[in-house]
């Protein structure tokens, strides 16, 4: 699907003033340049202003089609990449595990060429295996975003977060954001670390021992990041700009990880008790689904320093833009 | 590379001091008009014909900023433009909405700044207000208000300086400059400057 193009344009290329996005593809934000988060982040910000038009409807992405592809259950991130396709003009196609051919045992790479043989530009993905997006990238041709894919990366939920706690807070820079919970299996955690402190942010992390990934955290904080680990949650919570809360898996508790939700909640759950010893200015963020009650209090969940439900409104303005993004990149790119 | 100033500071100064009258004139009073600025040089020039307006009438017209990033034609090119947020702080309902915009060449960028209009609500009329309009339409769009009709060669580029963004107030004509040659119509769109 080359475009002509007129010589004029070929040579507006090199141009200064344009700002060149050169991703074919948003797989984490390990090799993302602050540079390129702010422009994602500016882009949304001109997208959350669609979405505030009594008609929210731009023809951007008129004649492109998304396909997405959960192999995972998943709601919210399903639908928000769903409702950003639709309001950019796109024709969105939505396929699960259950009704793909992934089902009747054709591989990942398979399916994924058939997608874009049926014209296909964009395959928004979440898989269980970490590294299926990147598989995907490698061997087709279309422009993939990780919706998620096992333990490794979730990166629109952390640039939602990050354009979440910008536009409450005003920067992200020199802030703190304590994340608490099963940091070991969490993506949100792996992708929010890369995103916070490219931006400048400190980043503490609290969970069970059991669930804090500590010697790769090391390395980490050794590259120079700032990181750090603090187990006690009431020391961590005085030093918090921003309180993420990871949701509890529940099998966890099968594998040996945790006694049980109850201790868990006992010691790490985030309630009126606990930001009662946080700075007054301190939000709330989750990444959802919530286990209200379990690492988060319902009276937290629902309370006024919750963004919970802002989150989920702007992450349809930042998947506008990943998608808006990757749609103005050329095909040799 | 030959370059040639064909407006100075003061004439900027004087058409859009003209262009304000008019828009008064044509318009009998400017209680139903509001001004929107195409992002960026036509934004500080409609806050201009804004204030001149209401040096001689006391009348403050609402002005708006529109970035046409989500409209355009072209949105496949192999650049991203950095897309501003686009801010119309009125209901557009009735109202005979005037463009500005900084120079006019292929129409492409007003078709579009149309559409988005359209998209806020059903003006009563629609007229665009440029500073500088330098032929090669490629679209059946005239303005309504020009500063300085300019006749150009395709390959020339006309480059707006205002003082809110560029530091100083001048139109220069020069021949074929790659840096500033931007698709579409030969200048700086919603980019970074």
């Amino acid at each position: 699907m080359t475009i002509a193009r007129s010589p004029e344009r070929g040579k507006a290329a090199a141009v200064a003033p344009w700002q060149e996005f050169h991703r074919r593809h948003v797989l984490d934000l390990d090799d993302f340049s602050s540079e390129e988060i702010e422009q994602v982040l500016t882009t949304a910000g001109a997208m959350s202003e669609v979405l505030g038009r009594r008609i929210r409807k731009v023809p951007t992405l008129r004649g492109r089609t998304i396909v997405t592809l959960f192999l995972e259950p998943s709601t919210r991130t399903r639908a928000s990449f769903e409702q950003a396709g639709k309001v950019l003009s796109a024709d969105v196609i939505n396929l699960s595990g259950s009704e793909s051919s992934v089902k009747k045992g054709e591989s990942l790479v398979d399916t994924a060429k058939t997608l874009e043989a049926l014209g296909a530009d964009v395959l928004v993905m979440r898989h269980p295996m970490s590294g299926a997006p990147n598989l995907v990238a490698r061997a087709t041709g279309l422009r993939v975003v990780n919706a998620g894919d096992g333990w490794h990366a979730h990166p629109t939920q952390a640039l939602l977060d990050l354009f979440t706690i910008r536009q409450r807070l005003g920067r992200v820079d020199r802030l703190t954001v304590l994340i608490v919970g099963d940091i070991l299996h969490s993506r949100v955690a792996r992708s929010n670390i890369w995103g916070l402190t490219k931006l400048g942010a400190r980043v503490v992390l609290c969970g069970p021992p059991t669930l804090m990934p500590s010697q790769a955290l090391a390395a980490f904080a050794a590259a120079g990041q700032r990181l750090s680990i603090e187990p006690d949650l009431e020391h961590a919570i005085p030093q918090a700009d921003v309180i993420m809360t990871l949701r509890l898996q529940k099998e966890r508790m099968d594998s040996g990880f945790l006694p049980s939700m109850r201790e868990y909640a006992a010691l790490y759950q985030i309630n009126d008790q606990r930001l009662a010893r946080a700075k007054p200015a301190a939000l709330v963020m989750h990444p959802g689904p919530m286990n209200a009650g379990v690492e988060i209090s319902h009276e937290v969940a629902h309370g006024p320093r919750s963004l919970v439900e802002t989150q989920v409104t702007n992450g349809v303005a930042v998947r506008m833009a990943i998608l808006y993004l990757l749609a103005a990149t050329g095909e040799d790119a | 590379m030959p370059q040639k100033i064909i407006l100075s500071a003061d004439d900027i100064r004087r058409a859009l001091v003209r262009i304000a009258h008019e828009v008064v004139e044509r318009n009998r009073g400017v209680e139903h008009i509001v001004f929107v600025g195409i992002l960026r040089r036509g934004v500080p020039i409609a806050r201009r014909l804004a204030g001149h307006i209401h040096a001689f009438e006391g009348v403050d017209v609402p002005i708006g900023t529109l970035d046409i990033g989500l409209y355009r034609d072209d949105v496949q090119g192999r650049v991203g433009p950095l897309l501003h947020k686009t801010d119309i702080p009125f209901n557009v309902d009735g109202k005979g909405v005037i463009l500005v915009d900084d120079v006019l060449f292929t129409g492409r960028s007003i078709r579009a700044a149309m559409d988005a209009v359209m998209d806020f609500g059903r003006p009563q009329a629609i007229q665009l207000a440029v500073l500088v309009d330098r032929g090669h339409r490629e679209l059946p769009i005239r303005a309504d208000y020009v500063g300085k009709s300019v006749p150009t060669a395709r390959g020339e580029v006309v480059q707006v300086s205002v003082e809110e963004i560029d530091g100083r107030n001048e139109v220069v004509i020069s021949t074929q400059d790659e840096r500033r040659a931007a698709p579409d119509d030969g200048r700086r769109l919603g980019g970074a400057a």
